[in-house]
C-alpha cells in the first residue's frame, strides 16, 4: 500500500469514530436530560406524572415526618408553592429544615413527588444554583444581604 | 504579626515571579548570563518564600488564631491536631495558596533539573512558568488571600466540615494539586518549545518526564477521592460522574494520551505538532477543573461554598492559558518539524488510535459535564446531565481501547506489523477472553459483565504474552519500561473489571431494625445486637453493633459535630474476595409502641477490591515508567 492510501485509511477510520462518538453523545443526551423544576414552576404547569425531573428548593421548617418503616416525608418550598416529597432512601447527612435541597425522581400522583435521590452538600452553606434562582424569583432570597 | 508576614510573603512570591518571567524572557539569547541567573535565583526565592507562607498559614492554624476569617472560618479549638493541619488546604484560600506553592515548586524544578544539555529553552520554560505563577499568585493576592484580618473575632471558630476530618480527605487534595499543577510543567515546556522553534522530537523529550510524574500523582489522587467518597460520604458509591469528579478526570485523560504521544515522538516524530497540542490543553483542563469546582456554575454533589467572582478570575486565567497556548501553537507548530511518517498497522498507528479514543471520550465528558452551562446560556434553565449518558457514551469508546491494547507491544516503530504471524499468536488470546465470558455467565452475569470479562480475558492474555516475549531484554531502562507497561495496563483492566462488576451489584436495602430484628441483603443477615455511644474528640455518636450471618461483626457510626452542627455517618465494611459488605446508620425511629429502631442502610458491593488494585498497578506503572525514562536518560546514546 502507498503511504497516501494508508493515510487516507487512518484519517477515515478516525473519522469514523468521531463521527459515531457524536452521535453515541448526541444519543445518550436525550435519554439522560434531566429538567429542574421549581415548586413555583410545578405549581403553574406541573410535569406528567412519572416524568424523570429535578426539584429542589427549602426544607419546610417542621415539615419532616420520618415513619417508622422506614423512609422519609418532607416538603419543599420556595416561599411561593410547595411539594411534598417522600423518599425511600437514607437523608443525607447534611439533610435539614431550612437547608436548600435538589431532589430527582418523579410525581407519582399530583400532589406526591418520589425522589430517588435527595441531593445535600459537603458544605452546609452550600445552596443549589437552580434553588438560589428558584429562590429569588420568589423572592425569598436574601443571602446577598446578610454577606 | 504572623497573618501580616505571610500576607508579605505571597506578595513578594508575586513580585519574584514577575522578575523570573522577565529576566527569563531576556535571557533566551544569552541563556548561560547574568539575566539568567537572576530568573533561577527568583525562582528558587519564590518557592522559598511561599513555602513560608504555606508553614506560616499552618501555624496560624496551630495557633487556632481566629482573627484571620480564614482561619476563623476552617477550624475550631475542639479539633484534633492532624486535622487542623489538614484544615489549612480544607478551604478555597488555602487550597489555592496550596496550588501556588506547587506551582512555584515545579519552577524552582525546572530551573534546577530540567533541560541540562539546552540551557535555553530551559530559561524560556522557567520564564513561561514566571508567568503563569504571576497570574495564579495574583488571584491568591487579589481576591483569594487567605491572610486576610477579621474585624469582630469568634471564640471558638466555625469548624471545619466534618466529613472532612478524614485522613484520605487530608490526603487526597494535595496529591490531586500535584497532579493538575505537574502539568504546568508540560504546558511551560512545550510553550518554550513553539517559541524557541525547537523541533517537535526536543519538546516532547523535554516534557515527557514532567507529565508522566504529573499524570501518576493525578491517578492517585482521583482514586483517594474515590475512595474517600465510598466509604465516608456513606452513599455506596465511588464515581458519579459528578461535574467536580468529571474536572479531574479530563486533564487525566487528556495527560494519558499526552505521555503515550510524546512516546511516538520522541521516537520518530510523529504526532509532534498534537504532543504540543495535548500539553497546552492538558493544563488548560487542569485550570478548567479549578474553575468548575470553585465557580459553582454547576450542580455537583461535591459543591464547595461557592463564589461566582472568584469563578469569573479563573475562567479569565485559563482564557489566557489556552487562548496564548493555542495560538502560539497555531502560528508556530510549523517549526515543530515532519515526523518519519508510519504505516497503517505500525506502533504509531496505534498509539494514534490510543490518543484518539482518549481525547474523544475526554471530549465526551467535557460535553456533559459542560451541556448544562450551553444550554443555561441558549436560554433554557435547570438542566443535568445524568450518569446514564456518561456511561453510554464513553463505555464503548473505552472498550475499543481494550481491544486494540494487548496487540500495540508486538507491532514495530514505522513499518506495519500486523502480519500472520502476529494474528496467529492474538486468536491464542481469544481462547481466555471466551474462558472469562463463560465464566461470567455461568456465575449468573449481565450482557455487560460477560463482555467486561470476555474482553480482560483477552487483554491480559496479550500482556502475559507481551511479557513473556520481551522478558529477556537486558537494558535496566528497557525492564522498568516492560514493568511499567504491563503494571499500568493491567491496572486498567482491573478498573474496568471493577467498574463492570461494581454496576451488576443489587441495590441497597433500607430497613428501620429495633434491637434484636433482622434484614437479609444478599446471603448475609444482619442482626442488630444493640446501640451504644461511641463518642470522640469532638463529636458524639451512637455506634450500632449488627452480627452478621455468616461470621463477622460490622459497627456503623452516626456522628454529630456540635460545632458544625452535622451529623455524619461512619460506614463499616466488610472485605472479602467476592465483595464488600457495606452498611451505615441512619436516623432513629420512635415506633408507636415507642421502641426506637435505627434505620440501617446496607448493600453487597461485589469484588470492589479490583478498583483499588487497578488504582495502585497504575501509580505503580507510573513510578516505573519514571524510572525507566530516569535510566534511559543516564545511559543516553546505548542503542535502545
Amino acid at each position: 500500500m502507498r503511504a497516501r492510501t494508508q493515510r487516507l485509511i487512518m484519517v477515515g477510520v478516525a473519522a469514523i469514530v468521531l463521527a459515531g462518538a457524536i452521535g453515541l453523545a448526541l444519543f445518550a443526551l436525550r435519554d439522560a436530560i434531566v429538567l429542574f423544576y421549581s415548586p413555583t414552576e410545578v405549581a403553574a404547569s406541573p410535569p406528567a406524572i412519572g416524568e424523570r425531573i429535578r426539584i429542589g428548593g427549602l426544607v419546610e421548617d417542621g415539615s419532616v415526618e420520618l415513619p417508622s418503616s422506614g423512609g422519609a416525608r418532607f416538603t419543599v418550598t420556595d416561599g411561593a408553592a410547595t411539594i411534598r416529597v417522600s423518599y425511600a432512601g437514607s437523608l443525607p447527612d447534611l439533610f435539614r429544615e431550612g437547608q436548600g435541597i435538589v431532589a430527582e425522581g418523579a410525581f407519582v400522583s399530583p400532589e406526591l413527588f418520589e425522589a430517588s435521590t435527595v441531593l445535600a452538600k459537603h458544605d452546609e452553606t452550600y445552596m443549589p444554583p437552580e434553588v438560589e434562582e428558584a429562590l429569588r424569583e420568589s423572592g425569598v432570597w436574601q443571602g446577598d444581604e446578610d454577606e | 504579626m504572623i497573618s501580616e508576614l505571610g500576607h508579605f510573603l505571597i506578595t513578594l512570591g508575586l513580585t519574584l515571579s514577575v522578575l523570573q518571567l522577565v529576566s527569563g524572557w531576556l535571557a533566551a539569547g544569552n541563556p548561560t548570563g547574568m539575566a539568567a541567573a537572576i530568573a533561577r535565583r527568583s525562582s528558587y526565592s519564590a518557592l522559598a518564600g511561599v513555602a513560608v507562607a504555606f508553614v506560616l498559614l499552618i501555624t496560624l492554624f496551630l495557633q487556632s488564631d481566629f482573627s484571620v476569617a480564614y482561619v476563623a472560618n476552617h477550624s475550631h479549638v475542639d479539633k484534633p491536631l492532624f486535622y487542623k493541619i489538614a484544615a489549612t488546604w480544607g478551604g478555597h484560600e488555602g487550597s489555592m495558596l496550596l496550588w501556588c506553592l506547587l506551582l512555584v515548586g515545579v519552577g524552582a524544578a525546572l530551573s534546577r533539573f530540567a533541560l541540562k544539555d539546552d540551557p535555553a529553552l530551559r530559561i524560556r520554560a522557567v520564564s513561561i512558568q514566571g508567568g503563569l505563577q504571576l497570574l495564579f499568585l495574583g488571584f491568591l493576592v487579589f481576591a483569594s488571600n487567605p491572610f486576610m484580618r477579621e474585624l469582630d473575632v469568634p471564640v471558638s471558630g466555625a469548624g471545619l466540615n466534618p466529613i472532612l476530618q478524614d485522613p484520605a480527605l487530608a490526603i487526597h487534595p494535595p496529591t490531586l494539586y500535584i497532579g493538575y499543577v505537574g502539568l504546568s510543567a508540560a504546558f511551560s515546556l512545550a510553550v518554550a518549545g513553539l517559541i524557541e522553534g525547537r523541533g517537535g522530537r526536543a519538546i516532547a523529550a523535554a516534557l515527557r518526564p514532567w507529565a508522566l510524574v504529573a499524570w501518576t500523582a493525578l491517578t492517585a489522587g482521583i482514586s483517594l477521592g474515590a475512595w474517600w467518597a465510598y466509604y465516608e460520604l456513606g452513599w455506596g458509591g465511588w464515581w458519579f460522574w459528578d461535574p467536580v469528579e468529571n474536572a479531574s478526570f479530563m486533564p487525566w485523560l487528556i495527560a494519558a494520551a499526552l505521555i503515550h504521544s510524546a512516546i511516538a515522538t520522541e521516537k520518530s516524530g510523529n504526532f509532534a505538532g498534537w504532543t504540543a497540542f495535548l500539553a497546552i490543553i492538558a493544563f488548560s483542563m487542569s485550570t478548567l477543573g479549578a474553575f468548575l469546582v470553585r465557580s459553582g456554575v454547576l450542580t455537583s454533589v461535591h459543591a464547595f461554598a461557592l463564589d461566582p467572582e472568584r469563578g469569573l478570575w479563573i475562567l479569565a486565567i485559563m482564557t489566557i492559558l489556552a487562548g496564548g497556548g493555542l495560538s502560539l501553537f497555531a502560528f508556530r507548530s510549523q517549526l515543530l518539524g515532519q515526523g518519519d511518517g508510519f504505516a497503517l498497522t505500525s506502533r504509531e498507528a496505534f498509539i494514534g488510535a490510543n490518543n484518539l479514543l482518549l481525547t474523544v471520550v475526554a471530549g465526551t465528558v467535557l460535553i456533559g459535564t459542560l451541556y448544562p452551562l450551553l444550554a443555561t446560556a441558549l436560554g433554557a434553565t435547570g438542566i443535568s446531565v445524568g450518569a446514564a449518558y456518561f456511561n453510554l457514551a464513553a463505555t464503548p469508546l473505552l472498550a475499543a481501547l481494550l481491544i486494540l491494547l494487548p496487540l500495540a507491544p508486538f507491532l514495530p516503530w514505522k513499518k506495519n506489523g500486523l502480519n500472520r504471524s502476529l494474528a496467529l499468536r492474538a486468536s491464542v488470546w481469544i481462547l481466555p477472553g471466551v474462558v472469562a465470558g463463560v465464566w461470567a455467565g455461568w456465575i449468573g452475569g449481565s450482557p455487560v459483565a460477560i463482555a467486561a470479562a470476555a474482553l480482560a480475558g483477552w487483554t491480559l492474555a496479550g500482556l502475559a504474552a507481551d511479557l513473556w516475549q520481551h522478558r529477556t531484554v537486558a537494558l535496566a531502562s528497557a525492564k522498568a519500561g516492560l514493568a511499567a507497561r504491563i503494571l499500568a495496563h493491567a491496572g486498567v483492566v482491573a478498573i474496568a473489571l471493577g467498574a463492570v462488576a461494581d454496576s451488576t451489584g443489587e441495590p441497597e436495602t433500607v430497613a428501620t431494625l429495633a434491637t434484636g430484628e433482622r434484614m437479609n441483603v444478599g446471603e448475609y443477615q444482619l442482626e442488630l445486637t444493640g446501640v451504644r455511644r461511641a463518642d470522640g474528640a469532638n463529636y458524639l455518636a451512637d455506634e450500632a453493633r449488627l452480627d452478621v450471618e455468616p461470621g463477622g461483626e460490622l459497627r456503623p457510626q452516626r456522628r454529630f459535630y456540635a460545632a458544625a452542627d452535622t451529623t455524619t455517618r461512619e460506614v463499616s465494611i466488610r472485605s472479602g474476595l467476592d465483595g464488600d459488605l457495606y452498611v451505615s446508620l441512619g436516623e432513629p425511629r420512635a415506633r408507636d409502641d415507642g421502641e426506637i429502631a435505627y434505620e440501617i442502610r446496607a448493600s453487597f458491593n461485589p469484588m470492589v477490591w479490583l478498583l483499588g488494585l487497578g488504582a495502585f498497578l497504575i501509580v505503580l506503572g507510573g513510578l516505573a515508567a519514571s524510572v525507566s525514562r530516569a535510566l534511559d536518560q543516564t545511559g543516553r546514546g546505548d542503542p535502545s
